[in-house]
């Protein structure tokens, strides 16, 4: 299949990096660069393909983020055997918010304010309770090494989360090509006319919600492997919803490249500002936030979705050609 | 003919407003029964709560003897009661053919299965040549084919169709009345609401008269034409009168 294919040559290109380059500063931008794909991919699960815009994602990241630190903190498990469990967590916050957002039929701007209420109150929580550090935060002890999933070099990470990536796009292209991803994308569509010829939007819409969180929740605990270190601010603040949405919107939401290109442009584009402008503070932002005006002014269904549409009228015109 | 679909004394209000009052009708297997009346009358109500998009204060609502009052559309879907809407309702980003694989799933879980099927369905209703162009792209005559192409997908026993015809030119009416017989004669059950009166007097067996939330009348379509009431209904009242003292002049 197409998309399989294109993946794997994704994969491989990426994979040169860590094969050729042990730059330090490079390594670093690769796996930074992967890390807000995930993100981004994770969003689109929802917001993208399913319609449902989430403006409090960071909810599934801080409490993937907090699980994988918990779970090693107090439980003493491995690394390695945290991840899974702190997916199970995130997915399972989301199907709880998810059931109660969805049962009210909540929609639209209405589910946005939801789940940032929910972040917040995450938020709230965190800085209270004690299992969560408080406001301190929780701190991984270093232990430089791979069966502790904190790698000597970044190399390591990079390999991490190019899997984590490789996964979000399989679950993606398996999104464009299976019964469940036609059930979603048409009640994003229009749930009345899905429900009519038979799809139950309610289980639809949580099983959705449910592998995004998961998706999401993967990138907070990764975001704790990498830092060592978690606070409510970082896990719960809207700082990390924003950047999944930007990155999906700005690349082309219910794409498969989309979340990819979005958020790898973001990422190029922050990091030349800043390095460009360094002895300015504060310009660099400046100068992120027009071009961003600028793609959502100009490209509104994206990177990935404007190149579509380019491509379907090349389609167009070489067809008109051939008649 | 057993009914497929039986109604049973059943009401809807909106606050003060009685949409739907009292109805009860039968809809036999095989048939192809239209349900008319005026603007308003609460047509489109009567299908929302024959197919569980509306709660019925009261009254029942049976599916081959089985009761399906209030029951979610998705179930009833699968339970091969299909409807389609007044207002086209196409997934508008997606292609012709993806809309119709979203109905050809209900029964075949493979992608291309229903890929294939949704080929078939296209074909069937005459959609065949559009079959890649986003649903967006449709004119209305197109959009009303996908509505009913949709809805045929799922296989259903009976099938609601709310004013496939409105908004066509003649011609295109014309062009869509053997694709409704065509319906039937592969044995799908059809109550269509219309106001193509040309259509009705052409395609169904037996039509019921709704005016006002009430029925008001029941029979063949001729001789629904010719009742008072339903004159009365559509016309105004007193025409009925006016009508039979002019043709008695003549």
């Amino acid at each position: 299949m197409k998309d399989l294919r294109a993946i794997a040559l994704f994969a491989l290109v990426v994979m040169l990096v860590p094969a050729l380059s042990a730059s330090g500063v490079m390594l670093n931008f690769v796996m930074t660069a992967l890390y807000a794909c995930l993100l981004a991919q994770a969003w689109n699960i929802l917001g993208g393909f399913g319609g449902q815009f989430s403006f409090g994602h960071a909810l599934f990241f801080g409490t993937g983020a907090y699980a994988q630190a918990i779970l090693q903190l107090d439980a003493h498990l491995n690394a390695w055997l945290a991840l899974p469990l702190a997916c199970a967590t995130g997915a399972l916050v989301g199907a709880g918010v998810g059931a109660i957002s969805f049962r009210y039929g909540l929609k639209g701007s209405y589910f946005a304010l939801v789940t940032l209420a929910f972040a917040e109150v995450f938020r709230i929580v965190a800085l209270s309770v004690p299992f969560t550090g408080a406001g301190v935060g929780l701190m991984l002890p270093l232990q430089s090494s791979g069966g502790a999933m904190q790698f000597e070099s970044r190399a390591g990470f990079v390999w991490l989360m190019l899997a984590l990536v490789t996964a979000g796009l399989l679950l993606t292209a398996w999104l464009r090509h299976s019964r469940f991803g036609a059930y979603l994308q048409a009640v994003r569509d229009n749930e009345d006319a899905a429900r009519a010829v038979g799809v139950n939007p309610l289980r639809v819409k949580l099983l959705a919600t449910v592998m995004s969180a998961a998706l999401m929740s993967a990138g907070g605990a990764m975001y704790v492997q990498i830092f060592q270190y978690i606070d409510p601010g970082i896990a719960y603040g809207p700082h990390t919803s924003v950047e999944a949405l930007v990155g999906a919107i700005v690349g082309g939401m219910g794409t498969l490249w989309g979340p990819v290109v979005g958020a790898l442009a973001l990422h190029i584009l922050a990091d030349l500002t800043r390095n460009l402008f360094g002895q300015l503070p504060g310009i660099n932002m400046v100068i992120y936030g027009s071009v961003l005006i600028l793609i959502v002014m100009f490209l509104p269904r994206g990177i990935a979705g404007s190149a579509l549409s380019v491509r379907t009228l090349w389609s167009r015109t070489s067809e008109r050609r051939d008649a | 003919m057993t009914a497929l679909l039986e109604v049973v004394g059943l009401s809807k209000a909106f606050g003060g407003l009685r949409a739907v009052q009292d109805v009860s009708l039968q809809v036999p297997a095989g048939s192809l029964t239209a349900l008319i009346g005026p603007n308003g009358a609460g047509k489109t109500t009567l299908f929302a709560l024959m197919s569980g998009f509306l709660r019925p204060d009261q009254g029942r609502v049976l599916l081959a003897g089985q009761d399906i009052t209030g029951q979610a559309p998705h179930i009833n879907a699968a339970l091969g009661l299909t409807r389609t809407f007044q207002i086209v309702q196409p997934f508008a980003a997606q292609t012709v053919r993806e809309n119709i694989a979203v109905g050809a799933h209900l029964h075949l879980r493979q992608r291309h299965q229903a890929l294939a099927r949704a080929e078939e369905v296209a074909h069937q209703v005459g959609l065949d040549s559009q079959l890649d162009k986003p649903a967006s792209d449709l004119t209305v005559a197109g959009r009303k084919r996908l509505e009913m192409a949709r809805a045929l997908a799922t296989r259903p026993r009976l099938l609601l169709l709310d004013e496939v015809l409105a908004g066509l030119n003649p011609q295109e009416i014309n062009e869509m009345i053997p694709v409704v017989q065509g319906l039937v004669t592969q044995g799908v059950t059809v109550l269509m609401i219309e106001h193509v009166m040309q259509a009705v007097m052409h395609l169904a067996q037996q039509v019921w008269v709704l005016a006002q939330g009430q029925l008001i009348a029941h029979g063949t379509p001729t001789e629904v034409t010719q009742d008072e009431r339903v004159i009365e209904a559509y016309l105004g009242h007193g025409t009925a009168a006016r009508l039979k003292a002019q043709r008695g002049v003549a």
